[in-house]
């Protein structure tokens, strides 16, 4: 039986009824606290330890060898140890900062947090998703100052060069890309550490394993694989952009094939990766359920 | 606007079993409604559906009249939630997660600071304001959670097992907590198992079993529903009493159905009729004068249809 009792009181107990903000005000919102969480966390430090740690082997390795290969000129300088580097330490803060920020909602319950309050996923979404850009903004950055400091001391003052601004906004442009990309990977599990594990073998190495048979063996140009585009960061300090495809002799008689994307195909492979990666990770979250 | 809950023909189902059953249910008005029912009885699933944290198989929700599924923010806008242990943002302090939910809820700095004091001070946080939550125990984090859900003081509070981890100090805190949110002209909704808790602060109970609503009405029609059914009192009595006096004084009064030693100074008796009946009995035992210490209802009258309600659901 159900019984509905009547005579309710007239009126409430004067709650606040204002204006709740709009999705993306709200998505700001969050991002500024989580950004300020992953600053003050444990993962923080030790992103920065690890970019200190790769800071330091190359400012030992160029203390014993810098010879004119390496610091003859800023592009080969930046060149080799700005495009390498950098990448590792995008993929290592994508890991770190993204690998769980969707997965870590429903297992570690700070989605209850969130999720009862007149808010929209996506805000939700898009509020980590700024702030672990943010945080791994922080870290590229420090790697930056490290190399501009190494540089300035071996290239002499007015290393810094245009080729190296170029080159470091297309690595903001593959951190957006490959954060889509962590991101739809963390929303795919509800357990953050199988969304670590997955990215993490996934970015250091299985991507590019992936890549080199794809590339090696069914001679397909790994155009949708999102590790292939970035070749293209240390495109600035090159004279000329690598030929599209390579073809040299293999074992036995056979020949292998090597693919490098053209400047626009590795920008057009970012920014794609972003979107869809960007629009998939938002629509799963949008589905699912904290059981 | 009269805060309300409404959920129409609420379904869930998890493949084959099905988690809550076509639920209908209005509450309206400022009152304390206590959602019963065991472990597993559908209480979690249907508060989950009513904050969107779940989806409805078929069916809908409502709050003050707005469909939670179809406008989900501005549905929530006027409530506060509280479902399982929420985490919060281990780095984070008191003030800061309540500025955040503040900040979401749109409200301006000044609202905040005075609010984030109010709630601090009514779940009694207000010296850990600026400590990290991640340092806090589960009870002191229950508490910011209860803060947080109060943050826009709102007219529809979910609670969800508000109680459960805490110790009996923490459980008797919440309890005075949810006991003053009635002075505001809420609707509170609040799931629970202990039976004594929604005794002591609700005013009407829902019940739920296997995912279907038993019933839902006052405590005090609650209460009506036992006349006529069986009550089990416990007595304890100042000194030994002889197998003979219990039974010629006690085991044959009227109304007494049946007596059973507990020990030497202990005895359970079950008494048909309703409060009257026990009231006759309570009388003649104490004019009797063999020593009657107490005689007090084994269970409270919830607990007698609860138990009844849902053994009947179960064959």
């Amino acid at each position: 039986m159900t019984t509905v009792l009547a005579s309710p009181p007239s009126s409430s107990g004067g709650p606040w009824m204002g204006q709740v903000p709009n999705t993306f005000s709200q998505a700001v919102l969050l991002s500024r606290y989580q950004f300020r969480d992953y600053l003050r966390s444990s993962r923080f430090i030790l992103m920065m330890a690890i970019v200190a740690v790769i800071g330091s082997i190359l400012s030992i390795v160029l203390s014993y060898y810098h010879g004119a290969g390496l610091t003859g000129s800023a592009d080969a300088f930046y060149g080799t140890l700005w495009a390498g580097g950098a990448t590792v330490v995008i993929i290592f803060s994508g890991i770190i900062f993204g690998g769980d920020a969707i997965a870590g909602e429903f297992q570690n319950k700070t989605g209850y947090f969130l999720m009862g309050l007149p808010i929209r996923r996506g805000s939700v979404y898009v509020g980590k998703f700024l702030a672990a850009y943010a945080a791994s903004l922080v870290a590229v950055i420090f790697y930056l100052v490290i190399l501009v400091a190494n540089g300035e001391y071996y290239l002499g003052g007015g290393a810094l060069s245009l080729p190296l601004f170029e080159s470091f906004a297309i690595a903001l442009l593959y951190m957006l890309a490959l954060l889509g990309a962590v991101f739809l990977f963390s929303s795919m599990f509800k357990n953050s550490l199988y969304a670590v594990l997955v990215v993490a073998v996934l970015f250091l190495f299985g991507f590019t394993i992936i890549e080199d048979l794809i590339a090696g063996l069914v001679k397909i140009e790994p155009w949708f694989i999102i590790t292939y585009a970035q070749n293209v960061i240390s495109y600035p300090f090159l004279a000329s952009v690598p030929a599209h495809v390579v073809t040299t002799p293999g074992p036995r008689g056979g020949e292998l094939t090597t693919y490098n994307p053209t400047y626009p195909q590795g920008l057009a492979i970012m920014a794609g990766y972003f979107l869809v990666t960007a629009v998939g990770g938002l629509l799963l979250f949008e589905r699912e359920e904290f059981t | 606007m009269t805060p309300s809950l409404e959920a129409r023909q609420l379904t869930r189902r998890f493949g084959s079993f099905i988690a809550l059953d076509r639920l209908d249910l209005k509450v309206e008005g400022a009152k304390c409604v206590g959602f019963l029912g065991p472990n597993g009885a559908g209480k979690t699933t249907a508060l989950k559906m009513f904050t969107d944290l779940i989806f409805p198989t078929s069916g809908e929700a409502f709050i003050n009249g707005i469909s939670v599924q179809r406008e989900r923010k501005r549905a929530l806008t006027s409530a506060g939630t509280l479902i399982e242990t929420p985490e919060i943002y281990g780095s984070l302090s008191p003030r800061e997660a309540l500025e955040l939910v503040g900040a979401l809820r749109g409200m301006r700095a000044d609202e905040i600071r005075s609010r984030t004091a109010e709630v601090l001070d009514e779940v009694k946080m207000t010296d850990w304001v600026d400590k990290k939550v991640g340092r806090f125990s589960k009870g002191m984090k229950q508490r910011i959670n209860i803060a947080a859900s109060l943050m826009s003081d709102p007219e529809v509070v979910l609670l969800d097992e508000p109680s459960t981890g805490l110790d009996p100090r923490g459980m008797a805190e919440v309890r005075d907590i949810v006991r003053g949110l009635k002075r505001g002209r809420r609707l509170i909704f609040m799931s629970s198992h202990i039976l004594s808790e929604v005794v002591d602060v609700c005013d009407e109970v829902a019940l739920l079993n296997h995912g279907k609503l038993l019933f839902y009405d006052t405590l005090s029609n609650v209460e009506k529903r036992l006349v006529g059914n069986a009550t089990s009192v416990d007595l304890s009595f100042l000194s030994p009493v002889s197998d003979d006096a219990l039974a010629t004084q006690v085991g044959s009064l009227p109304g007494v159905s049946s007596l059973s030693r507990v020990d030497a100074q202990r005895a359970t008796v079950t008494i048909t009729g309703g409060h009257e009946v026990q009231a006759g009995v309570l009388e003649r035992l104490v004019a009797a004068r063999i020593g009657l210490l107490s005689f007090e209802p084994s269970r409270s009258a919830l607990e007698e249809v609860y138990l009844q309600e849902i053994s009947k659901g179960d064959s």
